[in-house]
């Protein structure tokens, strides 16, 4: 054997190894493991095959850019007054569509290069536009609207994250889906009745702490009436309540706009019960929002503080002395409503609403199902692939065997240590990989025959058979690599799936193929006496 | 072994055949796409919610059927699902019954409409994840654990679900079947809290119209994109009119498969596109093999007529392609036949797909070059089909050669 060669086989044996440790993790792990477990503990399964729950959730991030405009427009009027600038109304005329878009109208025109200048200073991210009849338009800069979506989902993935950790879910996938449509994705496994899960995910969470300014009120009618005179206030809904034994009613109530504190304000959120058993939920604030707190309660001893959660009021208190740093919400809860509320509290609020726009649930036992019949169709697929080539090609029939197994060795070799996800389009992919693998195989082995038949020598009828089949290989191996890198791009979770066993398999059947094959073949011949036979 | 050798068929000679049998499918696809099933779309692409119920004894979808009308889903469709022993459903609600605001409500009404049986205040046991038990065992406490509450009863309500999922195929019996599994106290407290019904949801597929749509595009894009890296790559590698003749091939594949989908009323679901892309990439291929002969033999046999090089260019690589697709088939036959109802469409996919991609690199792709030949000469023009480059490997002559 020359040293090339030698080279070669220990090459060979090397990638085998490495590729080993791939799938069943360094030996040092082994101990006290099944190979089974070995394996899934490096290759994950996908959620098809081990069941959990895949969610598609749409960011509203309108709803986070009304926020902003809303704060600007605040912050504008304010700014008008101090620099005695007139106006007659600042309106946003399509918030649904263009949540950016603020409509200044009458500014006289000897003052619009003081508006002008307000505008660059105080709201560097508008752009100021003019219009007819002394009338303005404000709205976002492209740039800056892109980067309030994108951190309004940012945010969101981060919120969602933390509610999902503290609810106790193994390995879940929270990311950015899709291609720039404000997407979240969000895989649950072990989770199949999402219904709870959602819920805690949905729900923004905003808790307000306001002044009470009138109510409760038995209609909505009568607290509108109530507020005529008030431009400050707010119509808010509060808890339905039981008047009498048989008899429940709705509340509403007349509650400030600004808020004393919000839920960015609070520092933790613990469950608890009251001194009745009643469970409550109990917050303490951060530093600055205790600042911001004991200044509202003792200027405003004897009032009525409301806590607001999503717009409804939880309850109504009084303030009997300034209060720094903690409070407590209280309103009817079970047990397991204050867990919940006190996590989504201490999470954070969501920058803005949700929907679900997608939802697949795979039960655990499908999942077995799934795994039984794939690797069922895995095995019998490829034993008659290697039987075929045994039986077709005898002597290079083993050759090719060998590639083929060490190609599906390198393959989930790979994926063990790119720690990608196994799904059960992803078996088909191997089972796929075996198929197409063997083409080039094939390949060179009828080349090889064909220069055989043309009276070439067996080591330059292998040589030959090598470099021409060796640009085919190429051609068709790229072209193939291409249409599953654009499934890849395209395509999610079971399908992304498929694609990279596809791309992983291609690669390493390259290797296999070719070099491996090949260097099994230069082994052969070097054993052989020249003139002999190849078995092909 | 060897089974051909030798072969010296006329293929171009039998391109009229070829053309018959590839419009006669080609066509018998379209039609039904157009005036008879349509492209049957699956619920990916057109939106709505797919519910797979496993009962623990055989279901009668019509008394279901009754069960859904009564609750009030006049539209859902029940079907059986797989195979009769595996009790197992399929219902389905369309798109109306699925709004964005509540994507989960048609299936939150489909199990209350099979649970009619449910008494008051009890969860199912058959229907609840790890984590509601889990919940449930932290509140009720019936082992009366102190610190490690959290370990301990994540471990019971874990074995509880994988005895129900791995040994009872998903469906409890009754609540006692647990006595083996796990403490009897434990299982006591189960019985106060939960039921257990005669069916257990497998997989729910919900899919708003939003993401529907989505998809249809994105599908079409995936398509479309592979297509062309297709037509650059060739046109860069061989000359334009390859890359032409074997985007046609792989578009007429894809036809034709789509077509089988139509005829034969099967969904199309977003494993099916994932197949189908597959095949764009392994129709290709096999054309791509017989490309590459073509253009070794044109440098060899200078003065042959293309119609003759392309004919035995086939013939040469023929052993090897039939080889090839009649292995790819075995393994996806494996796969339709061994791997389960999940995969279905897509291993159905494969079949027609391998069939008809392997016949057009014969059948199609070449006769076009031909053509395309024969039409340039009857304009008067010098054939300039040939390939500008050649393999890297030989002599790297980039001379254009006469025919």
């Amino acid at each position: 054997m020359n040293k090339n060669l030698t080279w070669k086989l220990v090459l060979i044996l090397a990638i085998l190894v490495v590729f080993t440790i791939g799938i069943f993790g360094p030996p040092w792990e082994w101990a006290g493991k099944k190979p089974l477990q070995a394996v899934t503990d490096r290759i994950h399964l996908g959620l098809d095959l081990k069941g959990g729950t895949h969610l598609i959730l749409q960011v509203q991030v309108n709803d986070a850019v009304n926020i902003d405009s809303d704060n600007a427009m605040a912050r504008l009027k304010e700014d008008l007054r101090a620099h005695k600038i007139n106006y007659a109304e600042i309106t946003k005329p399509d918030p649904a569509n263009h949540p950016d878009m603020m409509v200044i109208k009458g500014v006289p025109p000897e003052q619009r290069s003081d508006l002008q200048t307000i505008v660059a200073d105080r709201l560097p991210e508008y752009v100021l536009t003019s219009g007819a009849e002394n009338s303005y338009t404000l709205s976002m800069k492209a740039q800056s609207l892109n980067d309030l979506k994108n951190r309004a989902v940012a945010q969101a993935i981060e919120t969602i994250r933390n509610r999902i950790d503290a609810l106790g879910v193994n390995e879940p996938v929270i990311q950015e889906h899709g291609l720039g449509q404000y997407q979240i994705l969000v895989q649950l496994p072990g989770v199949d009745d999402p219904a709870r899960v959602k819920d805690i995910i949905k729900s923004t969470a905003m808790l307000e702490i306001k002044q009470s300014l009138g109510g409760p009120f038995s209609s909505q009618a009568q607290a509108y009436q109530e507020l005529a005179g008030k431009p400050d206030a707010v119509v808010l809904p509060g808890r339905t309540i039981e008047r009498s034994s048989d008899e429940t009613g709705e509340t509403w109530y007349l509650i400030s706009r600004a808020a004393a504190v919000t839920g960015s304000d609070l520092r933790d959120a613990q469950p608890g019960t009251d001194e009745n058993g009643q469970p409550e939920v109990k917050f303490t604030l951060s530093s600055e929002g205790g600042r911001k707190f004991y200044s509202f309660t003792s200027a405003h001893v004897g009032d009525s503080l409301a806590v607001v959660l999503d717009g409804k009021v939880q309850e109504v208190a009084n303030i009997r002395d300034a209060i720094r740093d903690s409070g407590v919400i209280t309103g009817r809860f079970t047990q397991e409503q204050t867990r919940d509320l006190s996590l989504k509290l201490r999470s954070g609020a969501l920058p803005a609403s949700i929907n679900y726009l997608e939802e697949r649930t795979v039960g655990p036992s499908l999942g077995a199902d799934s795994i039984r019949s794939g690797v069922r169709a895995a095995i019998v697929g490829m034993a008659a692939v290697l039987v075929f080539m045994l039986v077709y090609y005898r002597g290079a029939g083993i050759n090719a065997d060998i590639a083929l197994i060490l190609n599906l060795i390198i393959l989930l070799g790979f994926m063990g240590y790119f720690g990608a996800v196994l799904t059960l389009p992803g078996i088909a992919g191997v089972i796929l990989t075996v198929g197409m693998g063997v083409d080039s195989n094939v390949l060179i082995f009828e080349r090889i025959r064909e220069e055989l038949r043309n009276g070439k020598t067996p080591p330059s009828a292998v040589e030959q058979g090598f470099s021409h089949a060796w640009i085919t290989i190429v051609d068709t191996h790229v072209t193939t690599i291409v249409s599953a890198a654009i499934l890849f791009i395209f395509g999610t979770g079971p399908v992304r799936g498929f694609a990279t066993t596809l791309v992983f398999g291609l690669a390493a059947n390259l290797f296999t193929a070719v070099f491996v094959s090949r260097t099994i073949f230069d082994w052969q011949l070097s054993r052989k006496q020249r003139g002999e036979a190849l078995s092909i | 072994m060897e089974l051909f050798r030798n072969t010296n068929i006329d293929f171009l000679g039998k391109k009229w055949y070829f053309l018959a049998f590839s419009l006669v499918f080609s066509l018998a696809g379209l039609f039904s796409m157009i005036f008879w099933h349509g492209v049957p779309l699956g619920v990916d692409f057109r939106g709505g919610t797919l519910v797979y119920v496993k009962y623990a004894h055989r279901p009668d979808p019509a008394k279901i059927h009754e069960e859904l009308v009564r609750a009030g889903l006049k539209n859902a469709r029940v079907q059986a699902y797989d195979k009769p022993e595996n009790n197992e459903v399929l219902i389905a609600l369309d798109i109306q019954e699925t709004s964005e605001q509540a994507l989960d409500r048609g299936k939150i009404q489909i199990i209350q409409a099979l649970q009619s049986n449910a008494p008051a205040g009890k969860l199912d046991l058959n229907n609840a994840s790890s984590l509601t038990i889990l919940n449930y065992l932290l509140e009720k406490d019936p082992l009366h654990l102190g610190a490690d509450a959290n370990t301990r009863y994540t471990t019971v309500a874990q074995a509880s679900v994988n005895y129900r999922d791995k040994q009872k195929g998903g469906v409890l019996g009754s609540i006692d079947e647990l006595k083996g599994v796990v403490d009897p106290a434990v299982v006591a407290s189960l019985q106060d809290g939960f039921f257990v019904s005669d069916f257990a949801v497998r997989n729910v597929e919900i899919v708003g119209p939003q993401v529907g749509k989505q998809l249809q595009k994105q599908a079409f894009l995936a398509t479309g994109y592979s297509l062309l890296g297709m037509l650059v790559y060739l046109g860069f590698r061989f000359e334009w009119i390859y890359g032409v003749a074997a985007v046609l091939t792989v578009f007429h594949d894809t036809l034709i498969t789509v077509g089988a989908f139509s005829l034969l009323n099967w969904e199309i679901s977003l494993t099916v596109i994932a197949a189908i892309l597959t095949l764009i990439g392994y129709s290709n291929n096999d054309t791509i093999v017989v490309f590459d002969r073509i253009r070794e033999n044109i440098k060899l046999l200078r003065r042959e007529k293309l119609a003759d090089i392309v004919n035995k260019s086939i013939n040469q690589t023929l052993s090897r392609t039939i080889l090839t697709a009649g292995l790819t088939f075995l393994t996806v036959l494996a796969l339709f036949l061994f791997g389960g109802e999940v995969l279905r469409g897509f291993s159905f996919a494969l079949v027609i797909g391998i069939l008809i991609g392997t016949y057009s690199s014969i059948a199609i792709a070449a006769p076009i070059l031909v053509a395309y030949q024969d039409w340039r000469q009857e304009r008067g023009k010098r054939p300039v089909a040939m390939p500008a480059r050649t393999g890297s490997r030989q002599d790297g002559s980039k001379e254009k050669v006469k025919a």
